[in-house]
């Protein structure tokens, strides 16, 4: 055996160290825990940077090619990777008052999720992607209940466990099927087979893409969203948001292309129905609600539909600006968790009608808030505006106008319901405005990252080149 | 100095403003509005120098109609973005126009009390969004410039305004960045087909021009998605709806500033993306636009003879003279196109000037209600002579601007000798007519005629309203120096077209020579 091909996997295997020194440590620091958290964050900043260093050099397939790795697969990783730095610097302040006993669990939980999106991310297998994602998707679970005196977390754990338990049973269904049509697992093999796509196929097709539809949120298989965003710890609800869904949508395009990609008509027809639908529905629910963290919910599961257009157009433009888009999501909703998470903290509130009034007492928090929701609602010059743009000049390659035109028009939809927060912040007046905020340190420090991430971003084109110039791996 | 260098200090100079005033403490007033005032006087030195520099090199036998043009790469690869800069004399006027009503909006202003400093803010915001539209030859740069200017206007109205206006400006918001969605569609339609098949696709509007490589099909359905995209903000019948609400509830200089120069983004768009890049199918589909302009013309004309809201009054005008505007550009010759950018000039002045002198009538009243004022000219003579020029110019007095750009736009029109044109041409031009009606009924109404209201103790007027039983006396004075400065600047430029419109105007239609060529 070749034990060389074990460095194609370096971001993993620095993980699982990374891992297993947390646990050693938690066992040996006993209950006392002070400077576990810096040291864990510490190691984890080395780790990012060593992926953005030196662990793309030794890109390449291994074990048969059931794990894949190249360029496009380091940066993935290292656009989440980033992600869930600042989630962790967002989660400090709140780990240190609330959790000092279980910190050890909190980052060993974090960190298992994250690497079964590594192995989701490089899987050339439909076997070894089931393993990364049912590794992703358990300990999420159990980040979700953590919260241990709230009984809204537990009962949002629930939800989440017994659905993600139930679109794994169903796409397992669509994997096996897609065995019994094919013959094997491989993404290749998969993909000569199904050049000639029967009825059967196709179902095993639709019970997969239900599967991962689930980890998206796409519609119809949302309706865990609102429920587990709203009773999870607000950071563990940024990290659902963004870098669950980052991974998973990667994942899903990779999938698509590689195993799919003679069949385009059969899943550009079901994803063509599933976006707008997620788009509508997210739209529309996301007005209605009351509970910041709800909106936020149907506003990602909208969102999700915006990214998912990169992924039906199927050309390089859609790769790349996919891969953009999740990248400016990212930072963008960082942002506004951070800034909820601080007044959820800080003042309890929770409640958009809260907000009302927001300025006149917290400048700052307000200003930042603004910021991410008008980049979600892509408003120039932040970066959403640039990763929207881009992703309709993939799709209308594609020539899908039609698409395009309902996406366009949902974006004054989703402007409404984003200028409806601004306004409470800045034009609502309230008698008890939430009292002035000092902010604890860890985490404006990371929402400040996160906005300056969000101007600066669609500037520097230097970014958008590079993804441009590895996401050809796909094509 | 680099062309890019020089044209993007219009942009540059708003945006050290905007640092400039972000570093001041917000209880300076004083330290921020002369930052204000002494940023948009360099700005408008910039505009007149380019004005200068631009004659200068501008002469007929010019084979480019973009002076000044330079780029820089932004986006390389299969998106091929660029910033890329470039004027012509549309866009000269544009730009001067724009340092006009920029400055003398910061003076009108002068009196804003409240959040001064993010007042100020959003306002430089806007303008970095206008003048970039104006300097941009660019597609993609121009949107984004577009869309910047657009959105500073939700929170102006919002924060500052006054009536029912958070209804206001989310209308507006909504309504102007729901035509920025057909807009963009547009804009994706000529990029996918801005170069002929196996060449590079571009955002450059010179280079699409030259191309000329979008079928007619394709044209039939893009155009329209474009033309109604900058329609919304050039307040095109029947999607004109968000400009009185918006006008009505924002503060004065936002009135200015919007109606004065946003709403020009719209005619200009239309002009420079819609008609330019997609000639053939606007050849075609013309008639449609033209009965739509039309109507606004003569139905904003009408709607102002029956409002009491003295704003009201003005942004149905402001429907009525830029639907004239778009009238005129689909005239496609070159007289009636260099009416209508004289009109679009001369309109930004007039009402900029109108909704300056309303609010500084408002801010002592507080009513703007016709019904409830007289006799104002004994009160505030020197507010009362600038709005019956105001008025005068705005129902296209000899001498003023608007009857230069009037003249132009129905002498050109009147060319096409068919029914359809001559039936809508005279349609339009009874609009003159009704204009005067409605200016002349607010001028003898609220300005002449005896006092209403309005009681004098020991030589001081003072205007009573009663509110919920109470009796409240508002004090009534003259112009202040900064009233005076605004009123006379915009009263200055006005005389100045109307009295010698030859530069501007052969300026104008030197530029708008190459795109009568489009049309032939």
């Amino acid at each position: 055996m070749d034990y060389s091909q074990f460095l194609s996997m370096s971001h993993e295997i620095s993980l699982v160290s990374l891992l297993i020194i947390l646990l050693l440590a938690d066992l040996v620091m006993g209950k006392k825990k002070s400077g576990f958290q810096a040291c864990a964050i510490g190691l984890f900043a080395i780790h990012t940077v060593l992926g953005f260093t030196c662990f793309g050099e030794s890109a390449g397939n291994a074990f048969a090619d059931m794990y894949q790795s190249s360029d496009l697969h380091v940066l993935i990783k290292n656009i989440l990777n980033i992600g869930t730095c600042i989630v962790l610097l967002m989660s400090y302040a709140w780990n240190e008052k609330e959790n000092k006993e279980y910190v050890g669990e909190f980052y060993f939980l974090t960190l298992s999720t994250l690497l079964g999106m590594y192995f989701m991310i490089s899987s050339g297998d439909f076997l070894f992607f089931y393993i990364g994602l049912e590794l992703a998707s358990i300990p999420m679970a159990a980040l979700v209940a953590f919260d241990k005196k709230s009984k809204e977390s537990a009962e949002a754990a629930a939800k989440y466990i017994l659905t993600a338990a139930f679109s794994s049973g169903v796409m397992l269904f669509g994997i096996s099927l897609i065995y019994g049509t094919c013959g094997s697992l491989y993404f290749d093999e998969v993909a000569y087979k199904f050049a000639s796509a029967t009825p059967l196929m196709v179902l095993a097709f639709v019970c997969f893409i239900a599967g991962l539809g689930f980890k998206i949120s796409l519609v119809p298989f949302h309706f865990w969203t609102a429920d587990t965003y709203q009773g999870a710890p607000t950071s563990i609800t940024a990290y659902l948001s963004v870098i669950s869904k980052g991974a998973a949508v990667f994942t899903c395009m990779a999938i698509l292309f590689k195993a799919f990609p003679s069949s385009t008509e059969v899943w550009q027809t079901v994803l063509w129905i599933i976006i707008v639908l997620t788009i509508v529905v997210g739209n529309l629910f996301a007005m209605r609600q009351e509970n910041i963290k709800r909106f936020f919910a149907y506003s990602s599961v909208s969102q999700a539909g915006y990214i998912m257009l990169g992924v039906i157009a199927g050309n390089e433009v859609g790769v790349s600006t996919t891969i953009f888009y999740i990248l400016i999501y990212m930072f963008t909703n960082l942002a506004a968790f951070g800034v909820i998470s601080i007044i959820e903290r800080q003042a309890g509130k929770l409640n958009i009608s809260d907000y009302n009034g927001l300025y006149s007492t917290n400048p700052k928090l307000a200003v930042m808030m603004m910021l991410a929701l008008f980049s979600l609602g892509g408003i120039p010059p932040f970066a959403g505006m640039f990763s929207k743009f881009f992703i309709f000049v993939g799709l209308f390659k594609s020539g899908m106008i039609g698409l395009l035109f309902i996406a366009l028009i949902n974006t004054v939809v989703s402007l409404y319901y984003y200028l409806l927060i601004v306004k409470a912040m800045f034009i609502k007046e309230n008698e008890k405005p939430i009292a002035k905020i000092e902010s604890d340190k860890t985490t404006i420090c990371a929402v400040v990252i996160c906005t300056i991430a969000v101007i600066a971003i669609g500037f520097i084109s230097p970014i958008y080149h590079y993804i441009e110039s590895v996401s050809s791996a796909l094509n | 100095m680099s062309n890019l260098l020089f044209l993007s200090l219009f942009v540059a100079v708003p945006l050290v403003m905007m640092v400039i005033l972000f570093l001041l403490p917000s209880d300076n007033k004083k330290a921020i509005r002369y930052t204000m005032a002494g940023g948009a006087a360099v700005i408008l030195a910039l505009a007149g120098y380019l004005t200068v520099d631009f004659l200068g090199e501008y002469n007929p036998e010019n084979p480019d109609q973009f002076l000044f043009t330079d780029s820089a790469e932004w986006y390389s690869g299969a998106l091929n973005i660029h910033y890329s800069v470039g004027v012509d004399g549309v866009s000269v006027a544009m730009i001067l126009l724009s340092a006009i009503v920029v400055i003398t909006g910061v003076f009108a202003s002068w009196s804003i009390e409240e959040k001064t400093k993010e007042y100020f803010l959003w306002f430089l915001m806007l303008s970095i969004g206008v003048f970039g539209f104006f300097i941009s030859i660019d597609l993609f740069t121009m949107f984004l410039f577009y869309e910047v200017a657009l959105i500073p206007m939700y929170l102006l109205i919002g924060l500052w305004g006054s009536g029912n206006k958070e209804y206001a400006a989310m209308k507006l918001t909504l309504m102007l960045m729901g035509g920025s969605a057909f807009l963009m569609l547009g804009i994706f339609g000529i990029y996918h087909y801005s170069a002929p098949q196996g060449q590079d696709l571009t955002f450059n509007i010179i280079e699409i021009a030259k191309n000329h490589s979008m079928d007619i099909e394709e044209q039939r359905l893009f155009f329209p998605l474009t033309f109604v995209g900058f329609g919304v903000l050039g307040a095109m019948f029947p999607f004109h709806t968000w400009s009185p609400d918006g006008h009505a509830s924002a503060p004065t200089a936002v009135s200015m500033l919007h109606a004065g120069v946003l709403m020009k983004l719209g005619g200009y768009g239309c002009f420079r993306v819609a008609m330019t890049l997609m000639p053939d199918a606007c050849k075609e589909q013309a008639w449609i636009f033209i009965v739509l302009t039309g109507i606004s013309v003569v139905y904003g004309a009408f709607s102002a003879c029956v409002q009491n809201d003295l704003k009201y009054i003005n942004a149905y005008s402001s429907v009525s003279h830029c639907g004239l505007v778009l009238f005129a550009l689909l005239m496609m010759n070159q007289e009636a196109m260099t009416g209508a950018v004289l009109q679009m000039l001369s309109h930004g002045l007039m009402t900029a000037l109108f909704f300056a002198l309303i609010g500084m009538i408002y801010g002592q009243t507080h009513t703007r209600d016709i019904r409830e004022l007289g006799g104002l000219m004994q009160v505030m003579p020197y507010l009362c002579v600038c709005y019956v020029i105001a008025g005068l110019a705005s129902l296209g007095l000899p001498g003023l601007s608007g009857f230069v750009a009037e003249m132009k736009i129905f002498v050109g029109s009147f060319k096409h000798a068919d029914t359809f044109h001559r039936f809508f041409v005279i349609a339009g031009c009874t609009s003159i007519v009704i204009t005067a009606v409605y200016i002349l009924r607010v001028v003898g109404k609220i300005l002449f005629g005896p006092l209403y209201k309005v009681d004098k103790i020991q030589d001081t007027y003072f205007y009573v309203s009663e509110h919920n039983g109470e009796v409240h006396h508002n004090k009534l004075r003259d112009a202040v120096w900064f009233e005076k400065v605004a009123t006379i600047g915009l009263i200055v430029s006005i005389a100045a077209i109307g009295l010698c419109p030859g530069w501007i105007s052969n300026m104008i239609a030197g530029s708008l020579k190459f795109v009568n060529e489009l049309f032939k």
